[in-house]
């Protein structure tokens, strides 16, 4: 098996060779796609020496499972630009570039669904993750709930059966109810109990044909407290949730329907649950930070990115089987690589630390957008993650006046006003926003997103008619 | 010395006109716009007795100094001419012809009575400051546009707000290709002849020239120390020194002093008229005043109004609310189009149709400067090529008076923000059937949302219920018809809330 790799691989295998890579490279592919029995926590282990991944085991399989794991949800579109940006296809050549990258340096978890990318994430993942060995990867994908129309029992099974077409696998190593709690408990009852697919992907489980099943959560907590509550019935392998130094004691305080990740991790723990850690980022809004907040972090370790505090914090829990990253760019999948290889554990004093910087980016009145594009496409037309990007950016620099007096008013105004324009095309700013509120269901954030498309208009007509 | 500083004015005042009309960020006119407003036919259309007195002046004092210096058409043409004379590496290439009186003022007379008759399309084709504005707007301001685009496209790698991007587009197809035509035509013509146009066509010329006849300074040629060696004459763009007989046309002379540095016999000079009967002054300018007064009175002429029966929108919602299945995408938006107005638009301050035609020169000044995309030049025949507005790239934006700011010829006139939000140019109608409320059982209001003047409110669609969608009406008397309804309506092609203009502005 290993000999039949080493062939597939070799050219990639010298190239690494030279770089001074292959170190990594090799602990990695040969630590993963074994079943280990003998683990029975989920503890911190670097595989190899400096360097190298850190590991961490499922206790129900014994996957041994890369700290980092790849997020398939904002893969790059071709032009060079993130797959945010309009409606450009999939740069399927990128994408076989950063996983056949990932794959050599140990990452060994890749996590899509068929909703990303416009549906076409799934395909993307199936094409470049087959052209290496089956045993190599661990591949994560969700029965996905954004559209009634794919809950009867048939339109789910066609989904789960396509999922293995579109990832060309026979088996799925990690399956997930996609975003349960979205919805509240009548939308879970009706999604994945009433039509009878929980019971069924359960069989499928005992079958084999899913060797890990889960659930990823967002909003209300009684669906995760109850699924949790029948943990004796459902015997869950692992569950995904939102984790991050600013949702560990801020969640609720943001968004009321939200759950502190403190709780949420907590309860898994003590359950002996492994947890896998999604928006450990917030869709970048934990490395794109406020100026200050970024020369606090950046003073205490001057080498290190931004984002490696994030990574950093959720990889530091013993109880995470890995943490999902969305890396669009190489530059990402190189500087998360560095965190991972081998992540370095928050110091008591450091996790105090990264508390007091979550408070101090709670004064800034960013709306909590990730990114994640759930409420795209929007019928009318409107770029919604771009409109709220673009003024959680100008948030952060400081641009956004709320005066005429501002010492900086004439400056902050051309920002956004010219920045609005380059940012989003005007015909998909906030103006043309009618509320017809079909996206707020879909916000895994709870965002109220026609009230803030209103409040942004507002705010920019005041900008254009000078009445701060 | 006197050829250096023509050049030198004459360059000057292109730049800055011409930088008028390539403006789109509207704060060159607060610096620059005086020069639109010296310009002959605005000035004139807008009753600047002021101006016009000064232009008539200064051709009793020195010539057609205007049409050397201030015009931008006249500067424009010397320059394809010098170009044409590097090119042909020919220095004396032109000759003396006789003056065509007779097209001169046959076109003038075209020219006063279509001004009198309110014929504004036929005015806007003659005058020479028009077709300067029309071929700048159309044919050089895309150019800068797209250049000034590039250098936004830089500046936003850069992560500069030094640039930023400008939309290029065709406002009017007829007008683009009428003032394609007119720059091949006037290419030609200054290419091949110098300044056949400016003494055979302008109607501004020919006004000058009754002045220019009795300037006090002007060439003179000496016949005494003359050798008659024709240099002066085949030097002259306005073909009109007559070497042989050692007189000068003075009607159609523009003073550009070429000839006086050209002639080696010292026999040519710039000087005073000695035995002048310099009294014309207020006796001519009288006429331009009387001219001009008739201008004011005597358009009779009522608006034709293209009745075209009631049915005239058609138009479908074609978004509908598709139901989302995977995330991510942007949805395709299709462009708006211009519904039928009944009466068309014209932006606040041009008081009405009426008044905006009578004065307006068709230069594309507020063409140019309208940052939201309303302006356009009309296709109507009587009206072709002035403004009238239309809200489907944008619309007339509270804060916005720039195209009042720039008109130099009165025909929009002067006014303040505050003074706008009060000026109805029009009311906002609703078409049912293409309301997203009734066609994708959705809730909007956007129209309310963004109406300024608070025109708009939202009623149950069912008087019977009062849970039922909400609908828009409007409010007419509180309505001023800026089109924020009609451009933020999600309802496409068609809008369905869309603006008929008044043929009077109101104050509400």
């Amino acid at each position: 098996m290993k000999n039949k790799r080493d062939r597939k691989t070799i050219s990639r295998r010298n190239f690494l060779k030279v770089a001074g890579a292959a170190g990594a490279a090799m602990a990695g592919l040969t630590s993963c796609g074994k079943r280990n029995a003998a683990s029975s926590a989920t503890t911190s282990e670097p595989a190899a020496g400096e360097g190298a991944m850190t590991l961490r085991t499922s206790p129900s399989t014994g996957d041994r499972v890369s700290l980092l794991g790849f997020g398939m949800m904002r893969l790059p579109s071709v032009g060079g630009r993130s797959a945010r940006e309009g409606n450009d296809a999939i740069d399927q050549e990128m994408v076989n570039a950063l996983v056949d990258y990932a794959l050599a340096h140990g990452v060994n978890y890749f996590d899509t669904s068929p909703a990303y990318c416009q549906g076409l994430s799934e395909r993307a993942t199936g094409i470049a993750l087959s052209r290496h060995p089956r045993d190599s990867y661990f591949i994560a994908t969700k029965l996905s709930n954004f559209a009634p129309s794919t809950w009867s029992r048939e339109a789910s099974m066609a989904m789960y059966r396509n999922s293995f077409r579109e990832l060309q696998v026979d088996h799925i190593d990690y399956l997930l109810l996609h975003g349960i709690g979205m919805g509240g408990m009548e939308a879970f009852e009706t999604r994945y109990i009433r039509n009878g697919m929980l019971d069924f992907l359960l069989e499928e489980r005992r079958a084999g044909r899913i060797r890990n099943l889960g659930f990823s959560y967002h909003g209300d907590v009684r669906v995760f407290d109850h699924l949790l509550a029948h943990h004796d019935r459902y015997k869950w392998d692992f569950v995904q949730i939102q984790l991050n130094y600013l949702d560990w004691k801020y969640a609720k305080q943001i968004n009321s329907r939200n759950t502190d990740a403190e709780y949420l991790y907590g309860e898994l723990s003590s359950r002996g649950i492994p947890a896998i850690i999604m928006e450990p980022l917030l869709g970048g809004r934990l490395s794109n930070v406020p100026q200050n907040v970024a020369a606090q972090l950046k003073q205490r370790e001057p080498e290190e990115s931004v984002a490696s505090w994030a990574f950093r914090f959720a990889g530091s829990f013993p109880g995470v089987l890995t943490v999902l990253s969305g890396m669009t760019r190489m530059e990402h999948l190189q500087d998360n690589l560095r965190t991972f290889s081998p992540l370095k554990p928050l110091t008591d004093e450091e996790f105090a630390f990264l508390q007091q910087t979550a408070t101090m980016m709670m004064q800034f009145d960013t709306i909590p957008c990730n990114d994640c594009k759930y409420c795209m496409p929007c019928p009318y037309g409107l770029d919604i993650p771009a409109i709220l990007l673009h003024y959680n950016k100008c948030l952060n620099e400081g641009n956004v006046t709320v005066s005429v007096r501002d010492e900086n008013y004439r400056r902050a105004r051309r920002a956004y006003l010219v920045g609005y324009d380059r940012s989003v095309p005007k015909l998909r700013q906030a103006n043309h926003c009618i509320g017809c509120n079909q996206c707020s269901p879909h916000c895994p954030q709870g965002i109220d997103i026609p009230k803030e498309m209103q409040r942004i208009d507002r705010y920019v007509e005041q900008l254009k008619q000078e009445t701060l | 010395m006197l050829r250096r500083i023509r050049r030198t004015l004459a360059v000057l005042f292109l730049a800055a006109v011409t930088l008028l009309f390539l403006d789109f960020t509207g704060t060159v006119h607060a610096w620059l716009g005086w020069t639109a407003r010296i310009q002959f036919l605005p000035a004139l259309l807008a009753l600047n007795v002021g101006v016009i007195l000064g232009l008539l002046l200064l051709t009793l004092l020195f010539g057609r100094v205007y049409c050397s210096v201030i015009c931008p058409l006249g500067v424009f043409q010397d320059l394809v001419a010098w170009l044409g004379g590097v090119r042909k590496k020919k220095k004396y290439r032109f000759s003396y012809s006789p003056a065509k009186s007779i097209l001169r003022y046959a076109v003038l007379a075209v020219f006063v009575v279509a001004i009198v008759a309110g014929i504004g399309s036929l005015v806007a084709l003659l005058a020479p400051y028009s077709a300067y504005g029309r071929i700048v707007q159309n044919l050089f301001a895309p150019l800068w546009g797209w250049g000034n685009n590039l250098l936004a496209y830089f500046a936003e790698r850069a992560d500069s707000y030094a640039f930023y991007e400008t939309d290029v587009w065709l406002r009017s197809l007829p007008t683009f290709l009428i003032a394609a035509v007119t720059l091949a035509a006037l290419v030609v013509l200054a290419w091949r002849n110098g300044r056949t146009y400016c003494n055979t066509i302008c109607p501004v010329g020919t006004i000058l020239s009754f002045f220019s006849r009795y300037a006090l300074f002007r060439p003179t040629i000496d016949a005494e120390k003359c050798r008659n060696c024709t240099l002066c004459e085949r030097r002259c763009k306005a073909a009109c020194i007559d070497s042989k007989h050692h007189a000068i046309d003075y009607s159609r002379c523009v003073v550009c002093m070429d000839c006086i540095d050209v002639c080696k016999h010292d026999a040519l000079h710039y000087e005073f008229r000695f035995r002048s009967h310099g009294a014309a002054a207020p006796e001519e300018s009288g006429t331009a005043k009387a001219a001009a007064g008739s201008g004011e009175r005597g358009s009779g002429l009522s608006r034709r109004r293209f009745l075209l029966g009631a049915g005239a929108l058609v138009g479908t919602a074609l978004v509908h609310a598709q139901e989302k299945k995977v995330d991510g995408g942007l949805a395709v938006i299709e462009n708006k189009k211009v519904p039928k107005r009944q009466t068309p638009i014209v932006p606040p301050g041009a008081v009405g149709l009426r008044h905006l035609a009578r004065h307006c020169t068709a230069c594309q000044l507020c063409v140019a400067a309208c940052p939201n995309g309303v302006l356009r030049p009309s296709t109507d025949p009587l009206r072709l090529m002035q403004p009238e507005s239309s809200y489907e790239r944008g619309y007339c934006r509270p804060e916005c008076t720039k195209c009042s700011e720039v008109c130099p010829a009165g025909a929009i006139l002067r006014i303040t923000p505050a003074e706008k939000s009060a000026i109805q140019v029009g009311h906002a109608v609703w078409i049912r059937k293409n309301c997203v409320v009734l066609t994708d059982g959705v809730s909007c209001g956007n129209c309310a949302r963004h109406c300024p003047t608070g025109a708009i409110q939202m009623v149950p669609s069912d008087p019977a219920d009062p849970k039922s969608p909400q609908i828009p009406t409007v409010n007419t008397a509180r309505c001023i018809g800026c089109g924020a309804c009609e451009n933020l309506c999600p309802a496409r092609p068609f809008s369905a809330i869309y603006v008929e203009g008044h043929e009077e502005h109101s104050e509400i």
